[in-house]
C-alpha cells in the first residue's frame, strides 16, 4: 500500500500532470484532446498517461478505437482518506494539548488570583 | 485572519514535506513549555491507549531527547535531537528506532496572534517520498476517538 501511495504521490508530482488528472475530472478525453492545450507532442502526453494510469489514476478502455481516457476518482479519495486519517490524528494530538494549555491558562489566573489576594 | 480551529493539512506534491497549522488558545510561551517541558509533553503526545515514557530530554539548543511509546506489548522507541529552541521556534530531528534512516527534520513556529492565541506552524520534512507517505499511512493507526475521549473527561473534571 505504501507503495502505491508513493506512486501515486510521484504521479502527480508533475504540473501538466496535475492538469491532465483536474481536465480529466470534468470528463473523459481522448490523448488528442489532452494533448492540444499544450506545447508537447502526443507522445509526451502518452507518457505522463502512462505515469498516471501506472499508479492507477487513470484507465484506457481497450478495444475503442479512441481510447478515451477515464480517471478513476475513488483512488483519489484514497489518497485523501489517507492524509485526513494523519490529519485527525495529528487533530487529535492537538485536542489534548488544548487541554493541557487550558488548565496551564487556569493554574495561571490562579497564582494571579493569590497574588492579588496578598496583602 | 480567519481561525484555524481544526488542523489544517498540506502534502505537497513536489517537496516530501507535510506542513499542518492549527490555533491554540494559549500563548507561544506555553505552546513552548507544553513542547519543552517533558512531563506536560508526555501528556499529550499520544493517545490514551499509549503511554509515553521520557527517556532523555534536553530541551536546549544542540540537546537531543529520547521516548518510548507503549501500546500494550508493542513499545516503540523515538528520538531526536533539539538543534534549535527559541521563544518562537523549535527545530529538531524526529526518527522512529524502528526506521532509523528516515530521518525527519521538523520545524514547529509559535505564530503570536495576539490576545492569548498561538497559531502553530508545523513542518515535517523526510528524506524521500516513500519516508513521508510511510509517515502519512502510520496516522491510520492511531484510534480515532480516543482523543476526543479524553478531552471529554478533562471538560467533565473542570479542567478546562
Amino acid at each position: 500500500m505504501a507503495d502505491q501511495l508513493s506512486r501515486l504521490f510521484a504521479a502527480l508530482a508533475d504540473p501538466t500532470r496535475r492538469d491532465i488528472v483536474a481536465r480529466l475530472a470534468v470528463g473523459d478525453a481522448t490523448v488528442g484532446q489532452l494533448a492540444a492545450p499544450y506545447e508537447v507532442s502526443m507522445q509526451a502526453v502518452s507518457k505522463h498517461l502512462k505515469v498516471l494510469e501506472d499508479a492507477g489514476l487513470v484507465s484506457r478502455s481497450r478495444d475503442a478505437q479512441r481510447r478515451p481516457v477515464h480517471l478513476e476518482p475513488e483512488v483519489l479519495e484514497q489518497m485523501t482518506s489517507w492524509i485526513e486519517r494523519y490529519r485527525r490524528a495529528a487533530e487529535e494530538r492537538f485536542q489534548r494539548l488544548d487541554a493541557v494549555l487550558a488548565e496551564m491558562n487556569a493554574a495561571e489566573k490562579n497564582t494571579d488570583t493569590e497574588k492579588e489576594q496578598r496583602p | 485572519m480567519s481561525t484555524v480551529t481544526e488542523a489544517r493539512i498540506e502534502a505537497d506534491p513536489t517537496v516530501p514535506i507535510i506542513r499542518i497549522t492549527r490555533d491554540f488558545a494559549g500563548t507561544p510561551e506555553q505552546l513552548l513549555r507544553a513542547h519543552t517541558d517533558p512531563e506536560i509533553f508526555a501528556r499529550w503526545v499520544g493517545p490514551d491507549s499509549i503511554s509515553t515514557r521520557i527517556d532523555h530530554w534536553d530541551a536546549r539548543s544542540g540537546g537531543s531527547w529520547r521516548y518510548v511509546a507503549t501500546h500494550g506489548d508493542d513499545e516503540h522507541g523515538f528520538r531526536g535531537c533539539f538543534h534549535d529552541v527559541r521563544p518562537d521556534r523549535i527545530v529538531q530531528t524526529f526518527t522512529w528506532e524502528g526506521m532509523p534512516d528516515a530521518v525527519a527534520l521538523e520545524t514547529l513556529i509559535f505564530e503570536d496572534l495576539g490576545d492569548g492565541h498561538t497559531r502553530l506552524h508545523a513542518s515535517s520534512l523526510c528524506d524521500n517520498f516513500e519516508a513521508r507517505d510511510g509517515w502519512l499511512q502510520s496516522g491510520m493507526e492511531v484510534g480515532v476517538n480516543e482523543g476526543y475521549a479524553k478531552l471529554d473527561g478533562l471538560l467533565r473534571d473542570g479542567a478546562v
